[in-house]
């Protein structure tokens, strides 16, 4: 049997909102966005409102010396809460450090996406609650997780009828960028999902710029054109364009639980901060770059399209503000209160299950610390 | 009043230049106000304020460059926390660029490295005033260079910089000096240390940072073991031939060096040696109160100390000890110094070292027994350099650490004096006409008779003894 090729060469943009906000009709994604009410959009605007001020202290708090190091995503609202709000609860997900809007999706509380940040935790959130898994600092090193999580979960659901799949049927979502994708995890993890033809999507935000490197020193193609080579869909959407992100994934995702395979989406988008706050995009991206995008804001786009078609007043947008600030205050309270851990829980994370070995390093470490207090008092004797 | 310091907004910045001040003193500022615009190396940063309240203090002048976790600016909280100013700046505003836009898309800065602060620093063109969200446009054509003269400036700070640095990490030690001044060595290895009963001070480490490995101490223990163990087979047996009974070892390196100095010292200075046994209890409780003091944290301190003191203070008193025996054209000069670089006579593997501390009358106590750990560090490390060697006008040797009582030094060649400081160990003295176990120690010194006579160096040697007898002396 063979995998159903989507056109790819010069392929559209997937596109169910203008920049200007209207609403364009399109015969094979519009049956996936039927439910989509105005309560639904005004969820996701506010979904994407929180992220950006969210992003926004988070930054002030690097600032301020809070934070060792934050990773901005503003622009990429609308791939993130698009993708994210298409999953299901069990659904898994792998993400890069950039996933904000998505973990807020997956219900992962602002506070906790802070602590890698801070430095006072490898991971922040139990990925096991929510089936968000923690951010990988390392580009691309969650691609062959997602692929052999994938590849797991079909070994869980075998012999499942059709039926099954489609009601309580896991797909496994790997979120990556352009810069990752000239990685080897990434071409590895997908020979291996097509091999299997595992339930994973495979869902890349090309925000135009690796760092300093400009997307078309990565290709000489479009990323979702790649797919053919690895004979599974690949897919380009407007990245800007909250429900098209959602149909197009909602299509993935169904597809992979049916066990139809992978699917590579391209969501054209772009990243219109700094890569991390250590970076100055100034250095190395012209003015003009940065504004001609700045007319396709994700933000701009939903807030046109609820204003133009009544579905939300100023009240509405007002609310959104203050919520976000209670938020904003209610983040760095928290941050600011997080206590620092202790040397000795690391020795819980090294095995799942007690490792002789380590319990006795643990004991090692014990005495050791305890050796530090006896001369400290020592010391302290005149 | 909270003290907002200047933080790393990159990763791993050292320093930031104060651009402009956004706020003045008697300001009120909210949370996430912006209240000043910094350049690192990397960009150009506005700063948030993490307080609420009114500005009571600016700590740096514009135009001045500070290094991170330095006071910025302070602010005395107000009684009712105003509402913080929601109206956050992004990076992208933040970053706003003065480096001129070129016309050709530039190329990717992947790869091109990090670079140390000071060469990475742009050039700052005089900056027209930017309107809060405004990027300044192209303000001059071409690549940005740095003119020899801020090039200069810039490299003068990176320099003061890092002596600033220096400075700061010698105030710093007392506070951390119980982990800076232990010997290298990591946890195992400590461990395999103690069961093998090797002190760890003996060891010289070859690790990348100078800390002792566990081959260093098997290998020390390994070494000691080879010399015991080859004791009972050192003598070869009658009969053989003879020249299987003698090992022949080429004089060179140290060893060379050593024998020429002493030839030429013992054989060009007439020696005359003298002797004196003095009661160091005072030295010992002493070196037992500045143990425990806090100043003397984690320094090492031994009676040694206090004998370098007191050679620096007799030889004030008996200048003519300190001082050259220099052969003119007409004849000689005696050439009387007015400081002290004092020698330290050192075992090391290498051999028998004389590195001096330089200036050493000008130190105090606690930089003494610093400058005297540093200088054994050095010399156990093998690190001594030609420099730390030169220059010296008086020697210590403490023979005393071998367990020996006294001998006769021989004078460290272009000086005319030296000090050997034997064992201290309890013996019978009579104190008050009753005999007492007392901390003895027996001091010699050699002199070169040119210069120093009998009785100079009788009483340059009795003034040492005074000190070690009651170091209260020298606070006079």
């Amino acid at each position: 049997m063979t995998n159903t090729v989507h056109e790819t060469s010069e392929q559209a943009l997937v596109q169910l909102l203008t920049p200007e906000g209207e609403r364009r009709s399109n015969a094979e994604y519009d049956s996936f966005i039927q439910d989509v009410d105005a309560e639904m959009l005004r969820g996701f605007y506010r979904d994407m409102a929180l992220t950006r001020r969210f992003d926004q202290e988070a930054t002030a708090l690097q600032r301020q010396g809070q934070l060792a190091l934050w990773v901005p995503l503003r622009g990429q609202e609308a791939a993130q809460i698009g993708s994210g709000r298409a999953t299901r609860p069990n659904d898994y997900i792998f993400p890069t450090y950039r996933e904000h809007g998505v973990a807020l999706t997956r219900n992962v509380d602002f506070p906790q996406m802070l602590r890698i940040f801070r430095g006072i935790s490898n991971g922040g959130w139990d990925p096991r609650e929510n089936n968000f898994h923690m951010y990988t600092m390392v580009l691309a090193a969650q691609m062959p997780h997602a692929t052999g999580y994938a590849m797991g979960v079909q070994r869980d659901q075998a012999g499942w009828d059709a039926e099954r799949l489609e009601k309580d049927g896991t797909a496994v979502v790997a979120y990556f960028g352009d810069g990752s994708s000239s990685e080897g995890e990434v071409h590895e993890s997908m020979v291996f999902a097509a091999s299997f033809n595992s339930p994973v999507v495979f869902f890349c935000q090309n925000n135009q710029w690796a760092i300093s490197v400009p997307f078309h020193v990565q290709s000489k193609v479009a990323l979702a054109e790649r797919a053919a080579g690895y004979g599974f869909p690949g897919i380009r959407v407007d990245g800007n364009d909250v429900l098209a992100v959602l149909a197009v994934t909602r299509w993935a995702l169904d597809r992979a639980r049916r066990g139809e395979g992978p699917v590579l989406i391209e969501a054209v988008t772009y990243r219109m901060s700094a890569h991390t706050t250590a970076d100055d995009p100034t250095k190395y991206r012209l003015d003009a770059d940065e504004q001609a995008w700045v007319t396709r804001d994700p933000m701009l786009r939903l807030e046109k399209h609820l204003r133009d078609n009544q579905l939300a007043d100023d009240a509405f947008f007002e609310q959104v503000v203050i919520d976000g600030n209670q938020m904003a205050t209610r983040v760095r309270e928290e941050a600011m209160a997080f206590p620092d851990p202790e040397l000795s829980q690391s020795f819980a994370n090294v095995y799942a299950e007690a490792h002789p070995l380590i319990q006795e390093e643990l004991k090692w470490h014990l005495e050791y610390e305890a050796g530090f207090a006896d001369n400290t008092e020592e010391g302290a004797t005149r | 009043m909270s003290t907002f310091n200047l933080p790393d907004v990159g990763e791993g910045l050292t320093e930031a230049e104060i651009v402009t001040w956004k706020v003045k003193p008697g300001d009120t500022v909210v949370v996430n106000q912006v209240f000043v615009e910094i350049e690192t190396a990397k960009s150009l940063v506005e700063l948030p304020s993490p307080y609420a309240g009114v500005v009571s203090e600016l700590h740096a002048a514009e135009g001045e460059t500070l290094a991170v976790g330095t006071p910025l600016f302070s602010v005395t909280e107000a009684g009712s926390t105003p509402a913080p100013m929601h109206n956050v700046p992004d990076v992208a505003e933040i970053a706003e660029s003065d480096t001129p836009v070129a016309s050709e898309e530039p190329g990717p800065l992947v790869g091109s490295g990090p670079k140390a602060d000071a060469v990475k620093r742009r050039a700052r063109v005089s900056r027209p005033a930017v309107g809060k969200s405004g990027k300044t446009a192209a303000q001059s054509g071409g690549s940005p260079v740095i003119p020899a003269a801020l090039s200069d400036t810039i490299s003068r700070r990176a320099s003061e910089f890092s002596q600033a640095s220096t400075r700061l990490t010698a105030a710093a030690k007392p506070a951390v000096a119980a982990f800076v001044d232990r010997v290298l060595a990591k946890p195992p290895v400590r461990k395999v240390a103690k069961e093998l009963g090797v002190d760890l001070r003996q060891v010289i480490g070859t690790g990348g940072q100078g800390e002792i490995t566990r081959d260093d101490v098997l290998s020390y223990k390994g070494q000691r073991e080879v010399e015991r163990d080859a004791a009972p087979t050192f003598w070869s047996p009658q009969g053989v031939e003879l020249d299987s009974r003698i090992v022949r070892t080429p004089v060179r390196g140290i060893r060379k060096a050593t024998a020429k100095a002493m030839v030429e010292s013992a054989f060009s200075a007439p020696h005359v040696s003298i002797f004196v046994d003095v009661d160091a209890s005072r030295t010992m409780e002493y070196v037992a109160r500045l143990k425990k003091s806090r100043d003397f944290e984690g320094i090492k301190v031994s009676p040694l100390l206090v004998l370098a003191k007191a050679v620096i203070w007799a030889a004030a008193r008996n200048p003519s000890v300190n001082a050259s025996w220099v052969p003119t054209e007409t004849g000689a000069e005696i050439q009387t110094k007015h400081f002290m670089n004092l020698g330290i006579a050192a075992a090391t593997p290498r051999g028998l070292l004389v590195p001096n501390i330089k200036e050493a009358q000008d130190l105090s106590m606690r930089e003494l027994a610093i400058a005297l750990n540093d200088l054994a560090e050095t010399a156990r490390a093998g690190k001594t350099s030609p420099a730390d060697m030169t220059g010296g006008t008086l020697t210590v040797t403490n023979i005393g650490v071998l367990g020996i009582d006294t001998g006769t030094p021989i004078i460290n060649p272009g000086e005319v004096a030296i000090v050997a400081f034997g064992t201290i160990k309890q013996k019978p003295w009579v104190v008050d006409g009753a005999v007492v176990p007392r901390w003895i120690t027996t001091l010699g010194g050699s002199f070169d008779h040119r210069v120093v006579d009998g009785d100079l160096s009788a009483r340059f040697m009795a003034d040492v003894a005074s000190i070690m007898q009651e170091p209260a002396l020298l606070l006079d």
